[in-house]
């Protein structure tokens, strides 16, 4: 219904309802609100500061066309290879395993707790399932590794290597289903009862009110569920370095060894490597890849939420 | 509006609703609740997981005795550096994100004008900054905080600082969705009365955001008490015998100790290692019911 | 007593670098000691430390050491940048990292004060390959068997038809620069299709969880495991030598006993506290290295580190 031009017109009258001879506190406070949010922008300026000399000087030796299209990723090693796409395979396939897990899960408890359930079993399981999130990766990458792989191995038909993508990718994908859950849940928690009932005094069902109705009312929320809870699944790095094994793969089976862009990462970060040596420089090339995709990710997203939100009052 | 409140709200919706078509409704019922087991199974099974292994050692000198990597004292040892370093740390990150994330979504809901591309900017910026990886956090850390323009050095303090800047954009994008669930007939009608732009938003909208800003800060700090790699990198030690005694003390928290202590060769300390997990878990938890008593105090719905 | 008790207090009041004669056990060190001690580095070296600072402390409860392990060039990394008094190392230090120093006006003295021995292992079924030479282990994992020594009979005929599954540290390990170092011929050569793991453990796991599995870890994992894994032996030359404590010791496991150091900066020996410690260190080493469960040095490396720490002392 509404769409940017409907909030502007929104916040125009509002600016009109409020009051016009102006109030220094008001000013401050404005002034310090921003500042807070600036600090993200801060951040990331000084992400993107760290990231781009040495981005620069590793393409000064190695050729973009080798780091994009290489399928070969031997960095550390005596001859080195720099072709990314072994990790970005990686990256991809965890990611995509631990979100087709998360994110039906997730909505679906969300949609239960917020329109099926008692409001006292709502009370009562969302915590808990916030619990899922404090968990710590080492407990994930262990359990992974001991408990998950042996099932695996024992139940399916086909090859599945000591350290496969997706054990990893599974535990990862129970770790984020309370980011999807409890945010996706809190925001139809939020959507109106005006609607519901109206919905309902129309007779619809309960499935449809919840699907038709809730959801895209909610959108905004759990679409911001979801990417926050995809963003988590890329950053992770524990996990994937205990039971996705280490070791760069160019391939799309996941039951094999494989490597994450952000395993390496950490990795390389976290070992002895001298910080101004050309081999820690790889870290920052590929974080700026990282950096990039998630950029454009994100920005497809806000797109994205911006043209289906709907605001209903 | 109370739980009671919600309880009869509950029960006149149900009178209201149309009945569609019998199977496909039960259907989806038994679906949805499907998922909810599943999830709730999963913790279940890593909760016992963890207990079975850690049980061993689950005594009180986890809190009381400091650590030691001496093989034959292992039964002796505690994790008490690492369980009050925890606490330091978590204690401060705490302080620091949760207003600052707070704010800064007030700002990008109430008083930033969607139009201008720097707030549109500082939006996509926040949501791209969850997906850094955490190193990347104790890179930028080494060379800002740490060292660097702060200086602050390798201690509690800029442990804080790191991991708040990590877990932020969690507590921005929870937090900006809470306020923007708020009706806007809400804030409509306290600005015809008169009030002030802030005076809205602290006494009409965030009283009414705060479950979801509560939801915001129990995944945030649930995701900062877990982390090791980025403190590895600002100086937290693997080994410490003493309590932090200030903000400029050097420290190590639980992960770390957990991470070690899963390395080494013996399996006395791995037992120790799920130990700690435990009592980690049991912090997380303690942290987590207050917030959830506050996100309860404060539910309404509309 | 008395003059030991007048040395100590000495050393306490004004942190000279008067020769002691006091070094004489774990006990009876007066308590008035105080202060922080920063150590970092290696992983590997990190208990070892962290026992000194663990038994030190019971003699003297003022003193905060902090032990970090950041990893050997992690360590050296804050060592050069004054960040540290004592770093951690399991491989001596680089040119590049020693130029670091310089340029800082740091000096140190390298302070042998363990040694590993870096172990094959192999699973429990595998009777084949009880002894395996250097030129064996090379075949094995230089960079040239990538994707082509994929199984046990092609490393020796004599070996049975399995499947060769190789599991080890990762490139950012000290064990991993040493052990390609010495059977490779050149730190970081090897091929790259094998399990890599930061955790040895992790590497024990594959190791026994593969009929043809084979890896390398340090010499304190496979004494864990003993009873699930076999240590293969490794001719050099000299014929079949399993690696043990005493064969480390006495230097006949080559070429895979490597050195374990730490390096004290010498500047922080004014503060008495870091005194203290590295005296107690070196005094008492032969205690630390049995409590952190390490293989210790032989008598004639026990001198060399009593006199090289005597040395960095005595030197301005």
């Amino acid at each position: 219904m509404a769409s940017v031009t409907g909030e502007s017109v929104r916040g125009t009258a509002r600016r009109s309802l409020g009051r016009t001879r102006p109030r220094y506190g008001e000013l401050i406070i404005k002034v310090l609100l921003f500042l807070a949010a600036g600090l993200s922008v801060a951040t990331t300026l000084a992400i993107v500061a760290s990231l781009i000399p040495p981005t620069v000087e590793f393409f000064q030796r190695v050729s973009p066309i080798e780091f994009f299209t290489g399928t070969d990723w031997t960095a550390l090693f005596k001859n080195p290879k720099y072709g990314v796409l072994p990790l970005v395979a990686g990256t991809l396939i965890i990611t995509g395993v631990a979100v087709l897990i998360a994110v039906p899960l997730g909505l679906g408890t969300a949609i239960y707790l917020s329109e099926y359930a008692h409001p006292r079993v709502r009370a009562f399981f969302k915590p808990i399932l916030e619990v899922l999130a404090g968990i710590p990766t080492v407990v994930y990458g262990f359990f992974a590794l001991v408990a998950i792989t042996p099932i695996l191995q024992d139940y399916l038909p086909w090859d599945v290597d000591i350290y496969n993508g997706f054990a990893a990718a599974f535990v990862m994908g129970i770790m984020i289903i309370p980011t999807v859950a409890s945010l996706s849940e809190d925001a139809m928690s939020a959507v109106p009862h005006s609607l519901r009932d109206g919905a309902y005094a129309l007779g619809s069902s309960r499935m449809i009110v919840s699907v038709r109705v809730v959801v895209p009312a909610a959108l905004s929320g759990i679409v911001a569920a979801v990417i926050l809870a995809i963003s988590r699944a890329i950053g992770e790095t524990m996990i994937v370095a205990i039971a996705a094994g280490n070791r760069p793969n160019w391939g799309w089976n996941p039951f094999e060894q494989m490597a994450t862009m952000t395993a390496y990462i950490a990795g390389a970060g976290q070992g002895d490597l001298p910080t101004g040596s050309f081999e820690y420089k790889t870290i920052f090339a590929v974080g700026a890849l990282l950096f990039t995709m998630t950029f454009v990710m994100n920005l497809i997203s806000i797109r994205l939420v911006r043209k289906y939100r709907e605001v209903y009052e | 509006m109370s739980a009671d409140a919600a309880v009869i709200r509950a029960a006149v919706t149900r009178r209201l609703e149309g009945t569609g078509r019998p199977l496909r409704e039960r259907l989806f019922h038994v679906l949805l609740v499907t998922c909810l087991v599943v999830a709730v199974l999963f913790l279940v099974v890593l909760l016992a997981y963890v207990l079975a292994k850690g049980w061993d050692r689950l005594d009180s000198r986890l809190w009381t005795e400091q650590p030691t990597a001496r093989v034959r004292r292992v039964d002796q040892s505690g994790v008490q550096s690492a369980i009050f370093g925890t606490i330091w740390v978590i204690s401060l990150t705490a302080l620091f994100c949760m207003p600052v994330g707070i704010a800064a979504a007030i700002y990008l809901e109430e008083y930033a004008r969607p139009e201008l591309w720097v707030n549109r900017l500082i939006e996509l910026n926040i949501q791209n900054l969850a997906a850094v990886p955490s190193i990347v956090y104790g890179i930028l850390a080494l060379g800002f905080i740490a060292r660097g323009p702060l200086g602050l050095g390798f201690t509690v303090l800029t442990a804080a600082i790191t991991l708040s800047l990590l877990v932020l954009p969690i507590v921005i994008i929870a937090s900006r969705e809470a306020i923007r669930a708020v009706p806007n007939s809400i804030r409509d009608g306290s600005l015809a009365l008169g009030a002030t732009r802030w005076q809205t938003v602290r006494r009409q909208v965030l009283p009414s955001a705060v479950p979801g800003i509560a939801t915001g800060s129990i995944l945030a700090l649930s995701r900062a008490i877990g982390e090791a790699a980025p403190l590895l990198l600002i100086g937290a030690a693997g080994f410490i015998a003493f309590n932090p005694d200030g903000l400029d003390s050097r420290f190590t928290v639980l992960p770390i100790q957990i991470f070690n202590f899963v390395r080494l060769p013996q399996a006395a300390f791995h037992t120790l290692a799920w130990a700690a997990i435990v009592i980690l878990l049991a912090i997380l938890l303690v942290m987590n019911s207050l917030a959830i008593y506050i996100r309860n105090h404060y539910q309404q719905r509309w | 007593m008395a003059i030991a008790a007048v040395l100590v207090a000495a050393l306490a009041a004004c942190g000279s670098d008067d020769d002691d004669g006091s070094s004489s056990g774990s006990t009876n060190t007066a308590p008035q000691l105080s202060g922080a001690i920063a150590v970092d580095g290696s992983s590997t070296v990190g208990p070892l430390t962290s026992v000194a600072a663990d038994l030190f402390k019971e003699d003297n409860p003022n003193v905060d050491v902090t032990v970090g392990v950041s990893g050997t060039g992690g360590g050296f990394e804050k060592f050069c940048n004054g960040e540290t008094d004592i770093s951690d190392a399991s491989r001596p230090i680089e040119d590049d990292e020693k130029a670091a120093c310089e340029s800082k006006g740091i000096t140190y003295a390298e302070l042998q004060v363990a040694t590993d021995a870096l172990t094959i292992v192999v699973n429990k079924e595998n009777d084949w390959a009880q002894c395996l030479t250097v030129d064996q282990l090379k075949k094995m994992w230089e960079p040239a068997a990538e994707g082509k020594i994929t199984n046990w009979n092609q490393v020796d005929p004599s070996f049975p038809d399995e499947k060769l599954e190789l599991f080890g540290p990762g490139t950012d390990s000290g064990t991993f620069d040493y052990f390609t170092a010495e059977i490779n011929g050149e730190e970081g050569a090897s091929r790259t299709d094998y399990s890599p793991s930061e955790d040895d453990n992790v590497t024990v796991q594959g190791v026994t969880g593969t009929k043809g599995g084979l890896g390398y870890f340090g010499f304190s994992y496979f004494e864990e495991n003993q009873d699930t894994l076999t240590a293969v032996q490794v001719d050099s030359g000299n014929g079949c030598v399993a690696p043990s404590a005493e064969t480390a010791q006495d230097g006949s496991y080559a070429p895979l006993s490597r050195p374990l150091f730490i390096y004290p900066k010498k500047e922080s020996l004014t503060q008495p506290q870091v005194l203290g410690f590295l005296e107690f260190y070196v005094a008492n080493i032969d205690d630390i290295v049995s409590e952190a469960a390490f293989i210790p040095l032989n008598d004639e490396q026990k001198a060399k580190l009593q006199s090289d720490f005597d040395t960095l002392k005595s030197a301005s």
